[in-house]
């Protein structure tokens, strides 16, 4: 097998599972240290700079993190991170003197269309380095749908605020409260590069007989949250039907119960298992008595005469095709009817570009989705950029940031003459943790806790007032606690062939059966024939040669505590622990070179 | 040594044997010897031996005397029974255990200190007596634990971590037990697990005195160039008679060697020892021929290792005594004291 380039940055960037599962590429072990330290306003930091959002996305995050996470392959359950995110968030003090100031004018100027995580995400990066920024808004405030989607018993006011103002205080220009009608228009006023993050603003549809009949009952979910949010709606039916399974439908039924529903009940086409909601999210709806129904397709409206007075289903059950596709199918059982006084439709969102002028250069395929370089998020149209929700369809805040990040390089590449499609290296460095006879920079016994619970206020104070924020967030020592289950994936096992003697310490030490020294073979044999046979095939084998028996060094990332035992054990240091630090290369002089 | 526990984590897909248990369950605590000392691979092997063999660890008992390789029974087999006796004095402390309970599996560590010098006579009468036990010599040629001072295994013209040259014959332990009458007799290095846990293997199944005399490299003070004991001296000089699989008695006997290459052994309890011939004419059968041709070879300055010699029909210390069948626990009080008419038969008989 080859042996392993360790200094190509992708290879020990994949062993942080965490840092690689996250669009933005957050260091995430390296701010859980700093949080273990009680250096909360570092941690903070090292989020702001890569996730923009750490307050938001420390309740709201849909953490493609914790899946990844090692932890989840060693124990049982993954690493709390993003509930740690939050714990740097609450407890930074006051971060505002470490905040960039506005930059003296480039003299270039930028439009976004839409203040959401996305727009922001590039305002914030291309206003640090000097550009004049100009943000559309159709709403009057700017945050998007973090402010108009997310209930505020998930997310407070004043954490939006907060974050939304640190970008705002480096002073761009805000046009808020009009809503953008022409693209052509935008660029008419001559900006170097237009932005567009507006989101996935269209909810869809509910097509069965009665829908228009009993409209004043039957609400669209993203704009029934929006109203809700902006205090226009403040009360709902006794019993309320949410249509879908996804994290909207969640927040709709939560909220729900909150307004005057005491019967919510979410209806779902799929089973259970394939909601597109997170589990967690799923599994707070039902701790507060939202019961959860699968398999029931709508067919129908029920009214009286225009008053809505509930819902008729199909009963299906999953049936798959010789290409292992599924169809639900009809049971043949009576249909369902639930009684409600209100239905809230979250069965999905899509993009809508009526605004968007076909005759700028600006294609888009047969979806009427905008054709779009998923490196750049350039569109085809050279001067207009993509992000969030506009550029792929729905996804969530951290895509939408890594989104934004990347399309400000690309703005500042292409405002200095560089060729956007060419993308800058990440900074990384790579440091040897040794303090002294073992001993390390960073707590390498390994705690067996298991995931600690986050602490939730009393369902009959939080289901009282749409305001109260239900999670109370990790105290100190529970924050501590959960911190150090982190098994600090980035501070990478490093060998030395040249050094090694083959005394087989690391191998006999290893609590993981990572390590095996052995005769060369191709991947596939090697795998297994280790130690531990390497199942796991999405994670790298680190192989070594130049040893003096010819065998090679072979070690299977996949399980690996990076507790340093082999680095302990080595009696020549032909094992070291050294910290991987990646940060991701964001708009301003360091992505220019090249 | 280390100041972390090793963690309880474990590899997901380990295997278990046939307790149900995996390597792991066999291990003791972290060990506190030096960073790559070649002990910590012999424990290591151990409990890969212990383990593919599927041995109760409750049914085992270790025993050692003094010295960095009797420190190490503490380092593996943590639910076994342990022993760690006077300097030198663990043949004797075996030898009383093993005549009060013949059922349990008994492994003897020692080291080079502990068995050829302090505790010779002690080895040589255990050996000689036949004592159902595996005896193992971790031998690494020095004083480790006295910072490096030559051992009664260094060989003449060693040299030393300070450039001393050795001028003492070594004792050749493999050489004694052969000539004691020991009837497994094995040679190994700690840097060759391959070679080393089928032999622990074959050994812990013996019934008889069974000795491995395993080279094993002192990282601290017994690795550097001129030492006839370090990591790259051994590997060059290794020179293997044979390989061995051990197969336990029921497992099924498959043949997946041509044959001729390989012959097969069956031990007392039913298992099979299997050896893969290395040096085509080496013949483990043949005490006197292994004598001639370690010696020969030890001449032209090789280390011989593997299978050395072997009794099919080993004859153990019980059975020279004709000592009860039960372990000394589980005679009853009738047994033990079958009363007066008895005494006085007994008695009689001796007039």
């Amino acid at each position: 097998m080859k042996p392993t380039d360790i200094a190509a940055p992708d290879y020990f960037h994949k062993v942080v599972d965490c840092q690689w599962a996250c669009p933005a590429h957050t260091p995430v072990p390296e701010y859980i240290r700093l949080i273990a330290g009680k250096r909360f306003a570092d941690a903070y930091m090292v989020n702001w700079k890569s996730n923009v959002f750490p307050g938001v996305l420390g309740r709201t995050c849909d953490r493609p993190c914790e899946p990844a996470c090692r932890r989840g392959r060693v124990e049982a359950e993954p690493v709390a991170i993003c509930r740690l995110k939050r714990v740097a968030a609450d407890n930074k003090g006051d971060v505002g003197g470490r905040m960039p100031a506005p930059a003296p004018r480039n003299g270039k100027r930028v439009a976004v269309i839409g203040a959401g995580p996305a727009s922001l995400t590039v305002a914030r990066d291309l206003l640090a380095t000097g550009y004049h920024v100009t943000i559309f808004e159709q709403d009057p405030f700017a945050g998007g749908m973090i402010r108009t989607q997310i209930p505020r018993f998930r997310l407070p006011e004043s954490v939006i605020d907060e974050e939304v103002g640190y970008i705002l205080a480096l002073e761009p220009e805000l046009r808020l409260g009009k809503r953008v009608d022409s693209l052509k228009a935008v660029l008419d006023e001559g900006f170097d590069a237009v932005f567009v993050g507006c989101g996935a603003p269209r909810g869809r549809e509910l097509d069965v007989p009665g829908r228009q009949e009993a409209a004043a009952n039957i609400h669209i979910g993203i704009e029934w949250l929006a109203s809700v949010s902006f205090g226009h709606t403040t009360s709902v039916g006794k019993r309320v039907i949410v249509l879908g399974g996804g994290n909207t439908a969640m927040d709709c039924c939560r909220s729900s119960r909150r307004l005057g529903g005491a019967e919510v009940t979410v209806v779902v086409r799929s089973g259970f298992e394939e909601m597109k909601a997170s589990p967690w999210e799923k599994e707070d709806a039902m701790h507060e008595g939202i019961p959860i129904r699968n398999f029931l397709v709508p067919k129908e409206v029920l009214h009286d005469k225009g008053k809505l007075t509930g819902m008729r289903f199909t009963k299906v059950k999953p049936e798959f095709d010789a290409k292992g596709r599924r169809n639900l199918v009809p049971t043949g059982e009576a249909d369902v009817d639930i009684p409600c006084d209100d239905v809230l439709v979250a069965i999905g969102q899509e993009n809508s570009f009526p605004w968007i002028e076909r005759d700028i250069g600006l294609e888009f395929d047969k979806w009427g989705m905008p054709v779009v370089d998923p490196k750049t998020m350039r569109s085809t149209n050279p001067k207009v950029f993509f992000g969030g929700d506009a550029a792929f369809g729905p996804k969530n805040i951290i895509w939408a940031v890594a989104h934004g990040h990347e399309a400000a390089v690309s703005i500042d590449r292409m405002c200095h003459g560089l060729d956007p499609a060419q993308r800058p290296a990440p900074g990384t460095s790579l440091v040897s943790q040794k303090m002294g006879i073992h001993e390390w920079s960073y707590d390498n016994d390994i705690a067996a806790d298991k995931r600690h619970k986050v602490p939730q206020r009393d369902p009959e104070e939080t289901l009282k007032d749409i305001r109260v924020e239900v999670e109370l967030g990790y105290d100190d020592m529970l924050a501590y606690k959960e911190a150090e289950r982190c098994l600090n994936c980035d501070v990478q096992t490093v060998f030395s062939a040249k050094l090694c003697i083959e005394c087989d310490a690391c191998v006999d030490i290893c609590p993981m059966d990572c390590i095996t020294f052995t005769a060369d073979a191709p991947e596939d044999e090697l795998r297994a024939n280790l130690m531990a046979p390497a199942k796991n095939a999405s994670q790298d084998i680190y192989v070594a040669n130049g040893l003096k028996t010819g065998r090679i060094m072979a070690k299977d990332e996949d399980v690996c505590l990076h507790c340093g035992l082999c680095a302990e054990r080595c009696p020549t240091g032909a094992w070291d622990m050294r910290k991987f630090l990646l940060e991701m290369t964001h708009a301003g002089h360091a992505c220019r070179k090249g | 040594m280390t100041y972390i526990a090793k963690p309880k984590f474990r590899h997901p897909s380990l295997p278990t044997n046939a307790l149900g248990f995996t390597r792991r369950d066999y291990e003791g605590t972290v060990s506190t010897l030096c960073a790559g000392c070649g002990h910590d691979s012999i424990s290591a092997a151990i409990i890969q031996a212990c383990f593919e063999l599927s041995l109760p660890p409750h049914r085992i008992a270790k025993l050692s005397g003094i010295g960095c390789s009797s420190k190490t029974p503490t380092y593996f087999l943590g639910a076994s029974h342990g022993f760690n006796s006077v300097h030198g004095r663990m043949p004797s402390v075996l030898t009383g255990a093993n005549l009060a309970n013949r059922e349990l599996v008994y492994l003897g560590v020692s080291g080079d200190g502990d068995s050829a010098s302090i505790g010779l006579g002690q080895f040589a009468h255990a050996i000689r007596r036949g004592v159902n036990m595996l005896y193992i010599v971790e031998n690494n040629g020095v004083y480790g634990l006295t910072k490096g001072q030559f051992s009664a295994t260094s060989d003449r013209g060693s040299k030393s971590k300070k450039g001393v040259v050795n001028t003492d014959e070594p004792i050749d332990l493999v050489g004694m037990a052969l000539q004691l009458g020991a009837t497994f007799v094995g040679r190994s290095f700690s840097g060759d697990k391959a070679q080393l846990v089928p032999l622990i293997k074959a050994g812990l199944l013996h019934g008889g005195a069974a000795f491995i005399d395993c080279i094993s490299p002192c990282v601290a003070f017994n690795n550097h160039e001129g030492s006839t004991r370090s990591f790259d001296y051994v590997r060059a000089h290794n020179e293997a008679v044979n390989r061995l699989d051990v197969i336990p008695a029921r497992a099924e006997i498959t043949a997946d060697y041509a044959p001729g290459e390989t012959v097969d052994v069956r031990q007392h309890d039913g298992s099979v020892i299997r050896l893969k011939k290395v040096a085509a004419d080496y013949d483990t059968s043949d005490r006197v021929g292994a004598l001639t041709y370690l010696q020969r070879r030890q001449e032209a300055g090789e280390i011989v290792t593997g299978l050395l010699y072997l009794d099919e029909e080993p004859v153990d210390l019980h059975q020279s005594l004709k000592t009860a069948e039960k372990p000394l626990n589980a005679l009853s009080d009738a047994e033990l004291c079958p009363g007066a008419g008895e005494l006085a038969k007994f008695n009689a008989s001796l007039r």
